[in-house]
């Protein structure tokens, strides 16, 4: 029987492991929450989903998981790979900002360091037999022996996030589905660093998790459709929304949603609801500074251009105390990056059947293009479907290219106007977590001595911290002028403690 | 109802609240600063920005918008100077 890995329990991967069933597979869903649906499903603690408990009763649901590394084991590069393995690729892990030469030496070292810093850990290059090189990767390496180890081997965490303890396994598939979804992009803007400053995905996550409103009176702003289900959230959770205001201009935004869509309903839906709470919604006009001392008390906004350039005198201040902000998403491919996936503009390259460029590895959702939960659910089935080795119905593809056409639409209507750096000051900061500002950017993309974005991510130390260039990296690559290296080698961070100890919990 | 302490003092929370959930729900904003002193809370609420780790039980760098607050967990906020 075929065993199908699903990474990912949101539309797409749920949509995924239902196929793969039907087609026969035994599937294995992973997630690093503790409950099914993603973002998109996401309900207060406890709430059921009967119709996700029935479709997981049928897999191997792994709930808080978190998938570490992944190996490709595939026989072109085993031989070589493996013997590089006891020598170099600990070494090689430890690319990024740890500047150990052998990771995996200075973890055993380090012994219990559960209270120590999570460190990185780089999968591309093979983090295989960490604490015990080499052994194991044989069997491994031998593609398709006793249809085990056919070029795939996840290392996987279970337990409480971030904790320490957390139970160690791997996981061989046959076929492997990620569905690891997206997260907000957030352009920078003067004081977008201040406690109070969340992005649209935050805000929404505490409303519909745990009717948790981010703040009394929010300011709503960014680009995207997004927006109005969030301000929504917001609402019913007793918040004041103070307004919600797309950046891009009424002509823009129509031109992609004129064509007949079920999602017009839906927006015509949130549409009524902010207008039965009077909340304003402006068109044209965006967010550009938040000001505070300790947290966010004012949010400067601004009439914009298409291209999102300020037009001056038109600023306008709100008294707020929470602003969220979204200018789309950005894909999070880091699974399929380590696995050596072609990536096109930062989304994972998948052809009709959602293959990827890899072998046995497909991709669905939001990492393939922002296409929202239609879309992922339609690209998950057929990946599920084919992962599993079936076929998938010509009804099911049309439905695919349908959501698709979609995406390119939404696309179309909330662009990122090319002009926005123009709201940046020097001291503005770029890089969150290395608090790296735009100054420095500027200056390290004007300096020779910092050719490239290697030189300039280690001059500058943008996406260099815990992060790892999740928030700022698109932007900093847009500010060089430059397309995003989307190398983020850290998959998800992994405490020394737990990388030091080799040993692999019994399944 | 659950209760947990937050550089000792006691915040009350919601079981299946995470831990950011109850500090924010209890009026607290920040609770982290960075290598510049600047404070720092909830920025992306997925687990994707690391803006809002704090320590738990003794374990730092828990990211709270991702743990899940238990009844009694002892929280403390941290800098990144904190872990020499």
């Amino acid at each position: 029987m075929t065993r199908v890995v699903v990474v990912g329990a949101g539309p797409a991967g749920l949509a995924a492991a239902e196929a793969a069933l039907r087609a026969g597979a035994e599937v294995t869903v992973l997630d690093q929450s503790d409950a099914p649906g993603g973002q998109y499903h996401r309900t207060l603690y406890g709430a059921r989903q009967q119709g996700f408990e029935r479709l997981l009763a049928r897999c191997d649901w792994w709930p808080e998981s978190t998938v570490w590394a992944l190996e490709t084991t595939a026989a072109g590069n085993a031989g070589a790979a493996d013997r590089a393995a006891g020598e170099s690729a600990a070494g090689d892990a430890a690319t990024g900002d740890t500047g150990a030469g052998d990771l995996a030496a200075a973890a055993r070292a380090a012994g219990d360091a559960g209270g120590g810093d999570l460190v990185v850990a780089d999968p591309a290059t093979g983090v295989r037999g960490v604490g015990d090189a080499g052994a194991g990767d044989a069997a491994a390496a031998a593609p398709g022996a006793g249809g085990r180890g056919t070029g795939l081997r996840l290392h996987v965490l279970r337990g409480p996030a971030d904790g320490t303890g957390r139970t160690r396994h791997t996981l061989e598939p046959d076929a492997l589905v990620l569905a690891t979804g997206a997260h907000d992009r957030t352009l920078p803007f003067p004081g977008w660093q201040l406690p109070g400053v969340f992005t649209a995905g935050a805000a929404q996550a505490l409303a519909k998790g745990e009717r948790v409103a981010v703040g009394r009176r929010v300011l709503v702003a960014g680009a995207g459709p997004f927006l109005l289900p969030v301000a929504a959230s917001l609402l019913g959770v007793g918040a004041e929304v103070a307004a919600v205001l797309e950046a891009n201009p009424a002509p823009t935004v129509l031109k992609g949603w004129r064509f007949p869509t079920r999602k017009a309903g839906e927006l015509a839906h949130y549409a009524a609801t902010l207008a039965r709470h009077r909340v304003p919604y402006h068109l044209g006009r965006t967010l550009v500074e938040a000001r505070g001392d300790e947290r966010v008390r004012e949010a400067v906004t601004a009439r914009v251009r298409p291209d999102w350039s300020v037009i001056p005198g038109t600023e306008r201040t709100f008294a707020v105390d929470a602003v969220c902000v979204g200018h789309g998403f950005t894909p999070q491919p880091e699974l399929a990056v380590v696995a050596g996936c072609v990536l096109d503009g930062g989304f994972v390259r998948t052809n009709k059947d959602q293959r990827t460029s890899v072998g046995n590895i497909y991709a669905a959702g939001e990492i393939t293009g922002i296409g929202g939960a239609d879309a992922a659910r339609a690209e998950g089935a057929v990946a599920g479907c084919v992962a599993a080795g079936g076929t998938p119905s010509p009804e099911l593809l049309r439905e695919r290219d349908r959501t698709r056409r979609f995406a390119d639409r939404l696309k179309a209507a909330h662009p990122i106007g090319a002009a926005w750096p123009g709201w940046l000051r020097d001291d503005t900061i770029v890089c969150r977590c290395e608090e790296t500002t735009y100054g420095e950017i500027k200056a390290a993309v004007a300096d020779p001595t910092t050719p490239g974005p290697h030189a300039l991510k280690l001059g500058t130390r943008a996406g260099l911290g815990p992060c790892q260039g999740r928030m700022c990296g698109p932007t900093v690559a847009e500010l060089c002028g430059g397309t995003e290296r989307h190398h983020r080698p850290i998959a998800q961070p992994i405490r020394l403690g737990e990388l030091a100890d080799p040993k692999e919990t019994p399944a | 109802m659950i209760e947990i302490t937050v550089d000792g003092e006691r915040v009350p929370g919601i079981e299946g609240q995470t831990v950011a959930g109850v500090l924010l729900a209890a009026g607290r904003m920040s609770w982290r600063t960075t290598r510049s002193g600047a404070p720092r809370g909830v920025f992306c609420g997925i687990g994707a920005c690391f803006d809002c780790v704090l320590t738990v039980n003794g374990v730092p760098d828990v990211r709270a918008c991702r743990r899940r607050a238990a009844d009694g967990d002892e929280v403390r906020t941290q800098s990144r100077q904190e872990k020499a």
